[in-house]
Order: C-alpha cells, then structure tokens, then sequence
C-alpha cells in the first residue's frame, strides 16, 4: 500500500504540474486561436500620449486583428523586432528605421505622421531662453549656463534626436547640469518637473502629461524639432513566426485615408497631437 | 495623497471594466506563479531540509540568496529565453501572460524552496526518529513533513505572493505592459505614473495594497481556525 | 492468533557502539526469548542507546544484533519502538493511527479497521477525532503506544515512556501495557522509576558505564544483585 500512496502523489503532482502549464499557456492560447493578433513595437511618446487608445479600437472593430501594442524606446523597439519579437515597429528616428530596413530586417518603412519636439524648463527659465525659436541655440545656452537639463538617455528617438541637437550645438553634454535619466518620456517629464531642469520631450506627451508643475514650453517651431513617426513590416524572411499579412493590414490601414483621419482626430484638450503625412495618404 | 485616495475609491466605486480586467490579470498572473513555484519548490525545499550530499551547504547558501534575486534580471533573462531568437523563442511566449507567469515563478521560487527548507529541516530533527522507527524513509517522509508543516509553510507562500504581486521590473519586460492582455497593476500604475497621472497611479497603488491585505488577512484567519482545530 | 513467522528470540552479541572515539556501549550481548525486560541503570548508562541499536535506528560499531526466528531475515520490521516524548504528527489521533499503519504497508480498509482497533483497545475511541498535540502528556503516550500496537509488533521497545507523566497518567501507561502482555507481545522498556521496574519486570537487564552486568530474573535481581553496582543502584547509590 505504500506504493499506492506514492502514486497518489505522484498523481497530485501531476495534477498540479498540468493545472500550472495550463495557467502559462492556457488563456492567451485560445484566445490566439481564435482571434488573430498582432504585436508591434512602439515608442513610449505614442502610448503615453493615448493615440493607441484611440486608434486600435478603430482598426480591430474593421479588421478582426487586435493589436498588442509594447511601448519601448526606439531603440529597443526596434531591437524587439530584430529579435522577431514583434510583427511590426511604429517608431520615430529615421534613420536608424531605414538602417534597419536596410539590414533586412524590415519590408519597407513609411511615413505615418509626425508632430514635434519642444524644449520644456521651468517657469523661473535660468537659462533665460523663453521664447526662442532656434534649438540649438537654445541648447548651447543652457550648455554655456549649466542649467539643469534632464535627458531621456534611454536611446530612444527623442533622446536620439537630443543628442543631435548637442552635436549641432558643438556640446559634449558632461557635467552636473546633464542629468541622464535612462527613462520614459513620461517619467523624464516626472523627474525634470520636480528638479527644475529643462527637457526635451515630443508634443504628444507633453501635451496629455498632467503633472507639469513649474514646466512650460519655452522653445518651440524650430524646422529641425520635427518629428517623423515610420511604420515597417518585420521581414518574415528573417522571422517566419512575422504574422505578415495581418501586419500588412495594420500598417496599409495605418496610411489609408481611413486611418490618418484617424490620426488626425485624435485631440487632447482640443489640441491636435499627431499630424498625418502618409503618402499614400489617399 | 487625498486625490489619490478619491482616485482609489473612484476606480472602486466605478467598477471600471478595464480596472477589473487588471485586477483578474494580476491576481491570475501572481497566483499562477506561486502555484508553479510551490510545485517546484515545495518539494525541492523539503528534498533540501532532510537529504544529506555533499554541496548542501552551498546550494542552500545560494538559494537563500536568490530570495534577494533582482526581479529585472530574472525578466532579461526570461526575456532572452522566449524571444524568437531564444532557446525557447518557438513557444511563442514572450508578451503573454504566461511569460509573465514563468518570470514571477522564477522570483518566487527560491523563496517558498527556502522557507520551506528551513520548516522541514526542523520538523526532520524532532520527527525524523519517530519516523524512521515506523519505517519511513527521508523520500516518503517528505509528503508527511510538509503536511504537518503546512501552517509555517503558508508564511512562505505568503511571501511568495507578496513578492510577485508587488513586482514590475521583471512583468514589464516579459509582458510589454500592453493593455488590456499584460497589463497588471504594477505596470498599470508604473505607466500612468509616466503620463503624470500620480493620483491615479497611488489610487491603483491602494487597490493593490487592499488586495495583498485582503489575501493575507484570509490566510491568517484560515491559518487561525485551522490552529486552533488543531490545537497548535 | 498471529500469523506472522516470529522474528524472537532476539540475540544481541557483543554490541558496541561510539561517539567521538569514546565507547559509549560495548561488548554487550543478551538475548530475549519473550516476555518483560526492565532496564536498569544510571543515566549515561547507555539504555536508551541500547534500545536504539537493537530496534535498528543506529547502527552498531561492533557486534551484531540478530533476529533469530524464522521471520527475523524479513525486511518489514516486526518490532516497534515508543519515545520518552510521544512524536506525534499534527493530525488528529486517528489519522496518526493510519499514518503509521500506511508505513507498515497495509491498505486502506485494513489500515482504518486497525486504526478503530487501537483506539478502542486502548480507551481512546471518544479521542480519536481530536489533535493529538492537545492530548494530555498521558494520553499522548497512550496513543504512542496503541500506535506501536496497531502493527501488530512482536516486540515492543519503550524508552521511559512514563518519565514525564504524573502517578495517574503513569498508572494509565502501565495498563496500556497490560494489553501487550495479555497478547503476548515481547517487552523491552527503561526505566528510572524501581516501584515500576519491580511491577513491570519478568527479568532485568542492568547496565553501568556501557557495560552489561546483569540479566537476571526480576526477583532474583531485586532480593540479591549479583554486582556490587547493582547493589548500589538499588540502594540509590552510585559506585564505580
């Protein structure tokens, strides 16, 4: 009998062991089988502004396809879907999307939208900048003054485009003023609220950020803020797990007339946050 | 602090489906997590309080200390594991609750291993003669020790769950924080409190502190009734 | 009325055992046919060592311990033991009852007619839905010893099972050791309590200093020791 009574545990134990693997997998695996997903990865300026909110009800409502959206820097977004680990990248530095086509990982990027960059600091503005018109400029001056600067410094496309800026501005950041966060747009916003220090930060989430303290715009216009968001299919040549046609389908709704009214509708507190410029926008 | 409160009770009162939602997800996530870690670890603790080998010592030294294990860590490295360029990439795993499920388990495991090694390695040294005198050996003694150790046990599980419910660094990379499929309350509120939304992110914070406290609260009386039936 | 072949007489031969390169027993050899056997002795003497040598939880340094019947080669030990402090699992007293006979391998109904039988044998059938932590020290060690009765032992070791009892509790153990002698179940327990030794005992085995001096026959043992230390003893003096 004592064999029995080891079976019977050995029977609980397998019980328990089945029950857990179906907690791991279960759930989410029926639910893919019969609703079809995608996963892209994007950029935290899209997700804490609330566009996604707005806009994948919209696409999944018309197509089936819900969109699961990880929101990371650019950077590692677009390490996420060189790993095969998304179907799709919505993210805004050019240069590297098209790098990053150009390596074979994506099909082909486009244009989506775009809206730009602003200099937030505080009210008191020590480096006495408010108003200006040319961000580099600006930038030196804070350099030259070492005002606190609060940096994204997580490789993201706003803190790539801040690293340009410096570049321009012929500054090698460095000192008790540059302040390197390693973090989201939000929680750099956070941070550079409650420190006084200017930041740079995309005018989506400055926009629906709430908690902005002494913060205002004080440099805002310049051509060079612009900031152009890019969609791309994952090649599935590379990953054959790249669910390419329902991400083709997000990405061809994206640019359609349909989605870049979308896009354009989405307003907080009245205020248009993203402006589409598809080319095919038609 | 008294926005975040009305927040809390706003979410509450609200019954906000999307906060519910959470709730589930969190509560299923995490509870996933500690029964897969009890399996594995209930156990591998008891296995560790009353077999002898050597290397014991260090094997106990290093589990003790992976109960400090840093819960980003433990995501990157379950990250690396499911992503499609991973060992286990074709599992299909990462951005899923279940990705969230193994790297809380990973967390919790060495935990509820190491509680329970402790409780057991008592119970051998006042039972283990009694035991072995009625013919018991250290194997079959073990579903009997973690019987009669069942109330300190739950201490463990407790802290297990304590652990993984108030985690987010490993959830957040694993899981991808996307919502309404991995978004749990920790990640909930590490997210709104990146859109400055700080009322909303502790109100989400009180709801999570009053589950942990309902939890606990329902072990202890359970733990009580159970005692004082047992007279312990 | 049992079926199972005997694994007595017991023959212990030359028994040695060490700690720290000290003998702490040696050179002890007995045998037991059936029966009471008392053991006697200061503290140190190495009694309870004894006991734990002979029912096989330690292993001896030297010498054997050897079960002579034609069941003694059996691996299923047919002799129980019963501990100062009665271990008792954090179950209620029934379910320590059919914990025990799970281990001796019987199943399940067997084990729950045995588990009723114990308790009713022993005067605990209105205890046995109780937590046997919260039995009195008394009928703790009852339940102790229904348990080492319950698989049907051939012989039962008990090392001071009354030693923490007050006078009533103790009376309640020595009947429950009543039952093991209507049975015929052979004995072999320790004591420090002489009044007990005297009631209990068909012969005595008197340990001093890890040595065996004495195995004699009860009366013969309390009206004339053989040994001047078993003489001491007795007188409640300690000599060399």
């Amino acid at each position: 009998m004592f064999r029995t009574l080891t079976r019977r545990h050995l029977l609980a134990l397998a019980a328990a062991t089945g029950f857990a693997t179906a907690a791991l997998t279960g759930p989410s695996a029926a639910l893919a089988a019969d609703k079809p997903f995608i996963t892209v990865a994007s950029t935290t300026s899209t997700e804490a502004s609330g566009l996604f909110k707005h806009l994948l009800p919209a696409f999944t409502a018309r197509t089936g396809i819900e969109v699961r959206v990880v929101a990371q820097g650019t950077g590692q977004a677009l390490q996420t879907a060189k790993d095969g680990n998304a179907d799709v990248v919505f993210v805004h530095d050019k240069k590297a999307e098209l790098e990053f086509v150009a390596q074979g990982f994506g099909v082909k990027r486009q244009d989506v939208m775009y809206n730009d960059f602003i200099l937030a600091g505080p009210k008191a503005d020590p480096a006495g900048i408010k108003g200006g018109k040319d961000i580099v400029a600006a930038m030196k001056t804070i350099a030259g003054k070492s005002a606190p600067f609060a940096s994204r410094g997580d490789d993201s496309g706003t803190d790539r485009a801040e690293k340009r800026f410096w570049k321009e501005a012929g500054v090698a950041p460095k000192g008790d003023w540059y302040r390197e966060l390693g973090a989201g747009m939000g929680q750099t916003l956070n941070t550079a609220a409650a420190m006084d220090a200017y930041t740079l930060s995309d005018r989506g989430t400055w926009l629906s950020f709430t908690n902005r303290q002494n913060l205002e715009i004080v440099v805002q216009g310049d051509p060079r803020l612009f900031n152009q968001y890019g969609v791309i299919l994952v090649n599935p040549g590379r990953h054959p797990t790249v669910k390419a046609k329902e991400g083709q389908a997000f990405i061809d709704w994206l640019v359609s007339k349909d989605g870049q009214a979308a896009i354009a509708d989405y307003k907080v507190g009245g205020e248009q946050l993203f402006f589409p410029n598809a080319a095919s926008g038609s | 602090m008294g926005d975040a409160f009305a927040a809390a009770l706003a979410l509450i009162a609200g019954a906000d489906e999307t906060l519910v939602e959470i709730v589930l997800l969190s509560l299923r996530v995490t509870l996933s997590a500690l029964l897969l870690a009890c399996v594995v670890g209930l156990p591998l603790g008891a296995l560790l309080g009353i077999v002898r080998f050597p290397g014991r010592g260090p094997v106990v030294v290093l589990i003790n200390a992976l109960m400090g294990f840093p819960p980003v860590v433990a995501g990157l490295l379950v990250y690396l594991l499911l992503s499609r360029t991973g060992p286990l990439g074709a599992l299909g795993l990462l951005f899923t609750p279940g990705a969230m499920i193994l790297a809380q388990s990973i967390l919790i495991l060495p935990i509820v291993t190491s509680i329970t090694r402790q409780v057991v390695e008592d119970l051998w040294a006042e039972y283990g003669e009694q035991l072995r005198s009625l013919g018991s050996g250290r194997l079959r003694a073990v579903p009997t020790l973690l019987w009669d150790g069942r109330h300190s046990l739950v201490t463990g599980v407790l802290a297990g769950f304590g652990r993984a419910s108030a985690e987010v660094g490993a959830v957040i990379i694993v899981g991808g924080n996307i919502a309404g499929h991995t978004r749990t309350m920790t990640t909930a509120i590490a997210l709104e409190t990146s859109k400055g939304n700080l009322a909303l992110a502790l109100g989400l914070g009180l709801i999570l502190m009053l589950l942990a406290l309902a939890i606990n609260a329902a072990a202890y009386g359970a733990g009580r009734a159970a005692r004082r039936s047992a007279g312990l | 009325m049992r079926a199972d072949p005997a694994i007595l007489p017991l023959e212990v031969a030359d028994l040695g055992f060490q700690a720290d390169g000290r003998w702490l027993l040696r050179q002890v050899s007995f045998r037991i046919e059936g029966g009471r056997s008392i053991v006697l002795g200061h503290n140190g003497a190495g009694k309870s060592l004894m006991l734990r040598l002979c029912h096989g939880l330690l292993t001896p340094a030297e010498g054997q311990v050897r079960w002579r019947g034609p069941g003694g080669g059996d691996s299923v030990r047919k002799h129980a033991m019963v501990f100062q402090r009665p271990v008792l699992l954090r179950r209620s007293a029934r379910d320590n009852l059919l914990h025990a006979l799970a281990l001796a391998g019987l199943d399940r109904r067997s084990r729950a007619l045995r588990a009723d039988a114990a308790l009713d044998r022993f005067g605990l059938a209105a205890l046995a839905g109780r937590a046997a932590r919260v039995l009195s020290g008394g009928e703790q060690q009852r339940l102790a010893i229904a348990r080492a009765w319950a698989v049907r032992p051939q012989l039962v070791f008990l090392d001071e099972p009354t030693a923490h009892l007050d006078p009533a509790a103790t009376r309640g153990v020595e009947a429950a050791l009543e039952v093991f002698r209507q049975e015929g179940t052979a004995v072999v327990m320790t004591t420090h309590d002489l009044g007990q030794a005297r009631r209990l005992a068909d012969q005595v085995l008197f340990l001093h200093q890890g040595r065996l001096l004495e195995q004699t026959p009860a009366p013969r043992f309390f009206d004339t020791p053989r040994t001047p230390q078993a003489a001491a003893f007795l007188r409640g003096e300690h000599i060399d």
